[in-house]
């Protein structure tokens, strides 16, 4: 293998290129960003740059020097728009054509969009660019409308609230992360909103983003200095339409992470079979970015020693004064059992069951050791009668 | 992270000398690095901030190291080799 292309310069496409140099590639390594920054990180987007407490030199995921030593062939600021799979060519918008033998896609994903939410009307929160356009108009005396109370909706509205913006949080499902985390912990953040003053209205379908604050589909509207659209991302699939890869919901890879022979997909933008959960997942979090970049630089540089992609998932949430920690595959969960703690106090572990196997774990304000012991519950998937008990079906 | 130079092999880790450097701000109490390499990491038992419990291990340990610094979902290990 002489020339690797990876597409995407955020962390799984570092954790790929890092990962081939110190597994002994010393061929042609390019690495394609569509951003004109050095690879950064986003989780302290909707925390501490949002806040103010971070500036944006804080948040490069390593120093010019260690990058440099990577002895890449960088190239920021450019879009790939093209790929030729039997040509193993991939085409740029500065009109390069990039040759490989080897190919790693993580093009990531993008924010969804509503109807009339054009960059001079409503904030997404994607990009270091958008987290300072936002943070510039929170503070006392604004009002924001936050769409969507996912886990950044969520994120942003406890960051604006804490800056003394007035905070409306509008979501369509009766319990923001119900699918998620189950009803019980969903409630116990609606209450965590409502504790700290931000406006959360649940069961709220909203139209369009308007003149003046967002339209709800009955006709009302919710008036706001500014708007954050936040209602979940679409995969960067476009450029490889009509490409031959398999796309669906992303790039559909198989238990090895790849897509197609000496081409593999990583971080957001891959859906890819994980054989210890036995289903097909994609995971927009940012450990499984850096863990899938690793994973695939050394199935591609050592094809006949390729490994499964087995992970247990792990995402973190910040909230107001508590931090959210989850191991493991917690959609589709059929019953969730808090088996530590109290939801009442904000501290606790929820363990989250799917057939009769442990699936995942939610801990929040618990010692470090209890939540390694049911990690390791998830990453032995663990008999759910021996772990907890009986099993309950979620709501009797 | 030291960057491109050297094997990953363990065994080629005689005589390189690691020292291990962590954020303490930046750490958000995932838990990784103590999972890898709990000889060098461990969690604070109120908030799980990272506590480095050596700052030069040694080399059998290195790959394991360099492997938490890599995971560490918030950047917050750095790990300097000569």
């Amino acid at each position: 293998m002489k020339h690797v292309v990876v597409v995407g310069a955020s962390a799984a496409g570092l954790a790929a290129v890092e990962t081939l140099r110190r597994e002994g590639y010393e061929g042609t390594l390019t690495l394609i960003g569509d951003e004109p920054y050095h690879p950064y990180d986003r989780p302290p987007l909707s925390k501490q740059i949002l806040g103010g407490q971070w500036e944006p030199d804080r948040v490069p995921l390593r120093s010019a020097a260690d990058l440099d030593a990577l002895g890449l062939d960088l190239r920021l600021g450019v879009t790939a728009t093209g790929l030729d799979l039997a040509g193993r060519t991939v085409a740029l918008a500065d009109g390069a054509r990039v040759p490989y033998d080897g190919l790693v896609i993580a093009t990531g994903v993008r924010p969804r969009r509503l109807p009339g939410d054009g960059a001079e009307r409503a904030h997404v929160l994607r990009t270091l660019d958008d987290a300072l356009a936002l943070r510039d108009r929170l503070g006392p005396g604004r009002r924001l409308v936050v769409v969507g109370a996912g886990f950044l909706g969520a994120e942003a509205a406890a960051v604006a609230s804490g800056l003394g913006t007035e905070v409306t949080l509008l979501e369509p499902a009766p319990v923001p992360l119900a699918p998620a985390v189950g009803e019980r912990v969903g409630r116990m953040l609606t209450r965590a909103h409502h504790d700290h003053g931000v406006d959360l209205r649940t069961g709220v379908m909203v139209a369009e983003v308007a003149d003046g604050g967002v339209r709800l589909s009955d006709g009302t509207l919710v008036e706001a200095d500014e708007v954050l659209v936040a209602i979940g991302s679409v995969p960067n699939t476009g450029w490889l339409e009509g490409s031959g890869l398999p796309l669906g919901d992303g790039l559909e890879c198989d238990e090895y992470s790849a897509a197609a022979p000496d081409v593999y997909g990583a971080g957001d933008v891959a859906r890819w079979h994980n054989p210890l959960f036995g289903t097909a997942m994609r995971i927009e979090h940012r450990t499984n970015a850096t863990e899938q970049g690793m994973a695939v630089a050394r199935n591609l540089l050592s094809p006949e020693a390729r490994k499964p992609f087995a992970p247990v998932p792990y995402f973190w949430s910040d909230q107001y004064d508590f931090r959210i920690q989850a191991h493991g595959w917690l959609r589709g969960h059929e019953e969730v059992a808090v088996v530590e703690g109290a939801l009442e106090e904000r501290k606790f572990l929820a363990a989250y069951r799917s057939g009769d196997r442990v699936a995942g774990v939610l801990a929040v304000g618990m010692p470090p050791k209890a939540v390694r012991t049911w990690r390791q519950a998830v990453a032995t998937r663990a008999a759910w009668r021996d772990a907890v008990g009986e099993l309950v079906p979620e709501g009797a | 992270m030291s960057g491109a130079g050297g094997g990953a092999g363990s065994g080629e880790d005689k005589g390189v000398t690691m020292r291990v450097e962590v954020d303490v701000p930046k750490c958000v109490a995932s838990g990784q690095c103590v999972m890898i390499a709990p000889d060098v990491f461990d969690q604070r038992e109120e908030d799980g901030i990272v506590v480095l419990l050596d700052e030069r291990p040694a080399s059998e340990l290195h790959a394991d190291v360099r492997e938490s610094a890599v995971v560490c979902p918030a950047a917050a290990i750095r790990v300097v080799e000569k």
